[in-house]
Order: structure tokens, then C-alpha cells, then sequence
């Protein structure tokens, strides 16, 4: 079953991390994400910039209104995704644990897929 | 990360909104800040044990006021303080007082904070300083290391401009549209003028004073995410970015300058750069550039070029013609001249520049850019003076040493074959 996990934390506390936490968090989050990927169980991983860069159509009206920042104002925000491919519910229930140890606060929330479609797009494609 | 580190994170970003609250109900700065100090011990105690609270800001409002109250009451009657349980039990009034503190008052509450440290009274540096400490909450000591004074003079610093703002009039009413909006104007001036107190660090400074940058960009996003339709806010975060992006390109191993045309573009920060661009993009559309806006969107153009032939210098000239439009100023039409002499030729910059002589008599960035226009006009006689007096007016040792090596290429240049 294909999972996806997402990440939410508290974007203040997040973005006030030195460079130093912020290194060690990431260092150890891709430890735990290398586990899963070696047993080539890792799908898309991504990272979403801050709320504060988000953009909201809000297409309940007619005409539909753009509104500056996220969908929702939530004392945790939808800060990331991994897409992930485990037997179980457990065993994905075990990866956020792993990365958990690694990213204290928060929440993940397990979310089992319905539809996949990888894409074509390549991590290279963020630097434009 | 340990909890402790998470502990310490979570407190600092609290901190704004939970000062910012305390000084709504005790209207006193100091108050606000020792009950917030207070909370934060109690915190210290508590969430190692009990658990991180869901809401951390709202258990260290709610805290730091039952704390603050207990202390004047203790004051007034002398009565012995009721013990850490009764203080500690707050499982569920949490989400309570959680719901109760309005969430548009706190949007109001943090600007106040922002916007009584702009106190016009204050000297700028005072202004920065007491930020830096009320809102942000670095200590003496690292406010003093970022200026670059010594402790004991930036703890009077930060105590003569408390006592300014004491006797001064807080506004605690809620501000109606152009009241907020003119506080949102001064304090997005404040947060730039932090920045810039990190970004003109030269060389050797650089690792003590670019957290300053760091804490304005911070403070420019906390901002933005209480006003998430402000355009100029979003200029103003994505000028910051932008311009923090290069920070590692700036300064060769000896402290001195690398312009902009001969940095190694490889070492600009791309995630810095992606989030400025994608705040541009989101200003963009709502049609009314303001002059932060304007400046990122030239930053842009410079970070978009690969190469410093690739930068679009044309669109750059644009976009200071509307900068001097929207804040004439001889400084603006002196970086404009830069554009233009990219354009249309070092002749049409000097012809540009020329009206500003007796404006910019004393700014060293003047005679630099003067200096490099005859330079390339082959004026190399009327360049080495003016070359001659931009290092007299230099502001430190990496700004001159960078103008001398302009005079050493004219030697070159000028020697006997």
C-alpha cells in the first residue's frame, strides 16, 4: 500500500532554528529516510517553502478569488510529504517514528494513497 | 535536536506573540517581559516533564499572566504565593484561554510591540537594539556582539530607550486602517534597518553580526504571515532574501569586497533565492509596487542571470525610473546611473550623474561609481581623482581597499609602455 505522510509543525519554531539544528534535523531525517529508500520503498519527497509563500484559490464563488496564503490558518502547517510504499499500516507508522526522533514537535499524519501518478518531473527542475 | 534545543526554539518563536499579548494586559513593557521570563522558567520545568503544550504561545500568555497577577497581588498584600500546582494544572483551560485570546487582537498585539520600538524619538540604533532584545529576544551580550560595542554599553543602550518608551504614549486602542497602515510602514523601515545593520558587515564581521540579517528576515516573515495580503511586506521579505541569498559570495578569504559581476554565482542561496522570486511573483499581482517591492524585483533580475552578461540591465533601468518615481532620491538616480551605463554607455551615466555632485558631495559610493565611469571613458587622469577621494570617504577598510585596486589597474594602465 502506498502511504503518504505528512509533516506539519509549528512554522515559527521551524524557521527559528539555527543553521547548526537545522543541519543536524536534516542529517538525520535523510538517515531515517535512507532505510526506506535502500529497501526502495521511497517514493517523492518534498519540502514546501513557508505559508507565507503560499497562494490560495478559493473556487467555492463565482468567479473563483485568489487570496494570499495558505487554504487554512492552523497553529501547525502542512510543511512537507513523503510518498511512501509499506506492507502495512504499522510499518508506515514506523517510518514517522524514525523521522520523528529526528524532528521533535508536530505531527505526522498517514494518509493511504488512492491514486498514483509519479510524473515525470526532475529534482532539477526546482532550480529554475 | 535535543529538547532542550526544542524547548529554546519554541520559546523564541513564542516569544513576539506572548510579550506582545502580556503588554496588552499589563501595558507595561518591563511587566510584559518579566512575566514572560517567568513563564518561560515554569516552561523549563514543565514540558520536559508533562509534554510539549499543543500551543505554546497561549500556555506562556496564560502563564506569565497568572504569574504576573500573583506578583502584584504578592506585592500589594504580602501574601505567600499559591503553590506550583494550582499554577501547573492546565490541561484543558489551555484550549480554553486558547480560543479566547482573539486571534485578530494578537495580529494588532504584535504590531504594537514591532511598532512602539519605532518610537520616532528613538535614534535608529536604538530602535534596533530594543527590538532585537523586546521582540526577538536575543540577549545583551549578542546585541552587543552584532553591533560591535561592548556589553555594558548596549545594556544603557537598551535601558535609556526603555525608559523613553515608558514615559512615551503606547497606543493601546486598536488602530484603525491608516494608523495600521502607517505602523506597518514603520516597522517594515525597522526590520530593514536591522537587516541592514547585518548586511553592511564587512569580512572579518561578518560571522558576528550576519545573524542580524537572519533575525529580519525572520521578523519579515512573522510579519507577512499576520498581513498576508501586503505586497510591500511581501517586497520587503523577498528583497531581504534575495539579497541574504549572496552572502557567501560577497567577500573573498582576506574581508574584501566582491562586486556583484565577479561573484561566483555558484555559492548564492538557491532556496533563498527560489522564496524571494516566488513572493515577487505573488506581489506582482497586486499591481501597486511599492519601493521594496521595486528593489526586489532588480535583486531578481540579478539573481536570474546565470552569467553577468545575462543580466537584463535594460528592465533594470525600468525599475530604477520607477523606484525614483515612487522615492526620488540622488542615491536612487546614482544606482540607476549604474544601469544606464550598461545601456546606453558610460557617457549617459556620467551626464546622470553630474546633477548629483552637490547632494552626494560626501558619499563615498559617488565618487566610486564616477570614478569607474571616466575610468572606462579612458578619463584616467579625472578617474584617479575620483577614485582619490572616494577612499577618503570610505566607510571601512574593505570599501577602500576595493577602490585602491581600481587605482592600481588606472597605474597599470596609465604606465609608460
Amino acid at each position: 500500500m502506498l502511504y503518504a505522510v505528512l509533516c506539519y509543525n509549528s512554522e515559527d519554531t521551524v524557521f527559528s532554528w539555527s543553521k547548526q539544528e537545522e543541519e543536524a534535523v536534516m542529517t538525520k531525517l535523510i538517515a531515517a529516510q535512507e532505510k526506506m529508500a535502500k529497501a526502495g520503498k521511497l517514493g517523492p519527497v518534498a519540502r514546501l517553502m513557508p505559508t507565507t509563500a503560499a497562494t490560495t484559490l478559493r473556487k467555492d464563488r463565482e468567479p473563483a478569488i485568489v487570496i494570499d496564503g495558505p487554504f487554512a490558518e492552523t497553529k501547525e502547517q502542512l510543511l512537507g510529504f513523503y510518498v511512501v510504499d509499506c506492507e502495512s499500516l504499522e510499518e508506515a507508522l514506523e517510518f514517522a517514528r524514525d523521522l520523528g526522533k529526528a524532528n521533535p514537535g508536530g505531527a505526522y499524519e498517514i494518509r493511504p494513497l488512492a491514486v498514483f501518478r509519479p510524473g515525470d518531473l526532475k529534482s532539477e527542475q526546482l532550480a529554475r | 535536536m535535543n529538547d532542550i534545543a526544542w524547548i529554546d526554539a519554541a520559546l523564541t518563536s513564542a516569544r513576539p506573540r506572548a510579550v506582545s499579548a502580556l503588554l496588552r494586559y499589563f501595558r507595561n513593557l518591563d511587566n510584559a517581559e518579566e512575566a514572560f521570563q517567568n513563564a518561560c522558567l515554569k516552561a523549563l520545568d514543565s514540558w520536559p516533564r508533562n509534554g510539549p503544550p499543543r500551543d505554546p504561545a497561549a500556555w506562556l500568555i496564560m502563564v506569565g499572566r497568572n504569574v504576573g497577577i500573583d506578583d502584584a497581588r504578592r506585592k500589594a498584600k504580602q501574601q505567600p504565593l499559591p503553590d506550583d500546582e494550582s499554577l501547573s494544572d492546565l490541561g484543558d483551560a489551555e484550549t480554553a484561554i486558547a480560543d479566547r485570546l482573539d486571534e485578530s487582537h494578537y495580529r494588532d498585539d504584535i504590531l504594537r510591540l514591532l511598532f512602539i520600538c519605532c518610537h520616532p524619538e528613538l535614534p535608529a540604533t536604538q530602535q534596533i537594539a530594543l527590538a532585537l532584545r523586546v521582540v526577538s529576544g536575543l540577549t545583551v551580550p549578542q546585541i552587543a556582539r552584532a553591533f560591535l560595542v561592548g556589553e555594558s554599553a548596549m545594556e544603557q543602550r537598551i535601558t535609556r530607550a526603555k525608559a523613553r518608551i515608558a514615559k512615551a504614549d503606547v497606543p493601546f486602542e486598536t488602530p484603525g486602517a491608516p494608523e495600521r497602515s502607517e505602523r506597518l510602514g514603520a516597522v517594515a523601515g525597522m526590520i530593514y534597518l536591522i537587516f541592514n545593520e547585518g548586511y553592511s558587515a564587512t569580512g572579518g564581521e561578518l560571522p558576528l553580526r550576519a545573524p542580524l540579517c537572519e533575525e529580519a528576515i525572520r521578523l519579515a516573515r512573522l510579519l507577512l504571515r499576520l498581513f498576508q495580503n501586503e505586497p510591500e511586506i511581501m517586497g520587503l521579505a523577498a528583497l531581504m532574501l534575495l539579497q541574504h541569498s549572496r552572502s557567501a559570495a560577497r567577500f573573498d578569504a582576506a574581508g574584501s569586497i566582491i562586486l556583484l559581476e565577479d561573484q561566483d554565482r555558484s555559492l548564492w542561496d538557491k532556496a533563498m533565492i527560489a522564496e524571494g522570486l516566488a513572493l515577487i511573483d505573488k506581489a506582482m499581482r497586486h499591481r501597486r509596487p511599492g519601493p521594496y517591492l521595486v528593489q526586489a524585483a532588480i535583486a531578481a533580475l540579478h539573481a536570474r542571470a546565470a552569467r553577468p552578461e545575462d543580466t537584463d540591465w535594460p528592465q533594470i533601468d525600468l525599475l530604477y525610473a520607477t523606484l525614483e518615481r515612487l522615492t526620488p532620491s540622488p542615491v536612487v538616480t546614482l544606482n540607476r546611473a549604474v544601469a544606464v551605463s550598461k545601456v546606453r554607455g558610460p557617457e549617459a551615466a556620467l551626464e546622470m550623474i553630474e546633477p548629483l555632485a552637490p547632494d552626494l558631495s560626501g558619499y563615498f559610493y559617488f565618487f566610486g561609481v564616477k570614478g569607474a565611469m571616466l575610468q572606462q571613458l579612458g578619463r584616467n587622469e579625472e578617474a584617479r581623482i575620483a577614485f582619490d577621494r572616494a577612499i577618503a570617504l570610505a566607510n571601512n577598510a574593505a570599501e577602500a581597499a576595493h577602490i585602491r585596486s581600481h587605482l592600481d589597474r588606472l597605474q597599470r594602465d596609465s604606465a609608460p609602455a
